[in-house]
C-alpha cells in the first residue's frame, strides 16, 4: 500500500559501544516524547504552584482542587490510611494521560510502545508484592498460593503472573490500536479523495472524519485508559493491603 | 508459489480470525452497560459507585477482545513467520 507507514517507535541514535554498561543502547522515539512530556509536566507543576499564598487563587485553586480530587479517589478505592499512594496514583494519570495525549502534537504517543506502560505494571506489580508479604508474612503470602487447595498452585502463579502483563497489554493494544485505525483513516481518505476529488490539488476529505474519530481515540481513550490503569493499580494494591 | 506471499496471505487471514475474538468483550461490555443501566435506574443516588466499577469491570473484560489486537497487529506488523519461511518451504 502507497503511503502508509505504520511501524515502531523509531530509533534516533545509538550510545556508541565505547560507554560502559550503557553502550550499544538504542535511544528511541519513546524515550524523547517521554521526556519532552515529563519536562511539560514539571513545567506545569513548578507554575500551578509558583508563589502560593495561604487563600488559594487562581492556579493555586486549580492545583489543590486536582490534588484533592486524586486524594479523594485513592480515599474511596482503597480505603482510609492509604494516602500514602496517593503520589504514585497521580504521577501514573499524569504521565500516561498527557503521554498518550502527545498524538495530538505530531509527537509518537509514549503509552503507544509496551516498554512504557510493562515499565509501569512492573511497579505496581511490585508495590503488589511488597505490600502482600508485608501484611500477611512472607508464609502467609506463600500459602496464598495454595487457596483453595493445593492443586491450584500453578494456576494461582499463572494469574499473579497475568496481573501485569494484562494491565500493560490493555494500555498498550488501546493506544497502538487508535494508532493504526487513525493512521488506516488517513491513508484511505486520502486515496479516495484522489480518487474522487483527483482535480483538488489537497486531499480534501482528509477534513472532518478523521478529526472526529481523532477525539475518540486520542482524547476519550487517553484518559479512559489513564483512569482505568490507575483504578486497577489501586484495586490490587488496596486489596494486598487489606487481606491479614 | 512464492513462500514469502504464501505465508503473508496466510497471516493475514490469520489477523482476521483472531479479530473475531471481539465477539466476547462486546457481549461482556454490552451486558455490563446494560445492567448498570437497569442498577442506575433503580438507585440513582449511587451512579457514582456503580459507574465506576462498571468502568472497571468492562475494562477487565476488554483484556481478551486487546489480546487478540495484539495478536493481530503483530501478525501485520511484526511478523515472525516471514523471515522464518525465507530459506526453506
Amino acid at each position: 500500500m502507497g503511503g502508509v507507514e505504520i511501524n515502531g517507535p523509531k530509533i534516533l541514535w545509538q550510545i556508541p559501544d565505547s560507554i560502559p554498561l550503557i553502550g550499544g543502547q538504542p535511544i528511541t522515539e519513546t524515550m524523547r516524547n517521554a521526556w519532552i512530556v515529563m519536562l511539560f509536566i514539571l513545567c506545569l507543576c513548578i507554575f500551578l504552584t509558583h508563589r502560593m499564598q495561604k487563600i488559594p487563587q487562581g492556579k493555586q485553586a486549580l492545583a489543590e482542587k486536582a490534588v484533592q480530587m486524586v486524594d479523594n479517589l485513592v480515599d474511596s478505592a482503597m480505603g482510609p490510611n492509604n494516602r500514602a499512594f496517593s503520589p504514585y496514583i497521580a504521577t501514573l494519570l499524569l504521565s500516561s494521560f498527557c503521554g498518550s495525549l502527545a498524538s495530538l502534537f505530531f509527537m509518537r504517543p509514549v503509552t503507544g510502545d509496551l516498554n512504557t506502560t510493562l515499565g509501569w505494571a512492573l511497579i505496581t506489580f511490585a508495590l503488589i508484592t511488597v505490600n502482600k508479604i508485608k501484611f500477611n508474612g512472607i508464609g502467609g503470602y506463600l500459602k496464598g498460593f495454595l487457596q483453595p487447595v493445593f492443586v491450584m498452585a500453578p494456576l494461582n502463579v499463572l494469574s499473579e503472573v497475568a496481573t501485569p502483563v494484562a494491565m500493560a497489554f490493555r494500555h498498550f493494544g488501546n493506544i497502538a490500536g487508535g494508532l493504526v485505525i487513525t493512521t488506516l483513516l488517513m491513508a484511505a481518505m486520502s486515496a479516495l479523495s484522489r480518487l474522487v476529488l483527483g482535480f483538488l490539488p489537497v486531499p480534501l476529505l482528509q477534513i472532518g472524519l478523521p478529526g472526529v474519530l481523532s477525539v475518540y481515540f486520542d482524547c476519550f481513550t487517553s484518559a479512559m485508559q489513564a483512569f482505568i490503569f490507575s483504578m486497577l493499580t489501586m484495586a490490587y494494591v488496596g486489596d494486598a493491603r487489606s487481606a491479614g | 508459489m512464492d513462500p514469502k506471499a504464501f505465508v503473508a496471505g496466510m497471516s493475514a487471514l490469520g489477523a482476521g480470525l483472531a479479530m473475531i475474538a471481539g465477539i466476547g468483550p462486546g457481549i461482556g461490555e454490552g451486558y455490563t452497560a446494560g445492567q448498570a443501566c437497569a442498577a442506575i435506574g433503580r438507585q440513582p443516588e449511587a451512579q457514582g459507585d456503580i459507574t465506576r466499577t462498571m468502568i472497571l469491570g468492562i475494562a477487565m473484560a476488554e483484556s481478551t477482545g486487546i489480546y487478540a489486537l495484539v495478536v493481530a497487529l503483530i501478525l501485520l506488523f511484526a511478523n515472525p513467520f516471514v523471515d522464518m519461511s525465507a530459506g526453506k518451504f
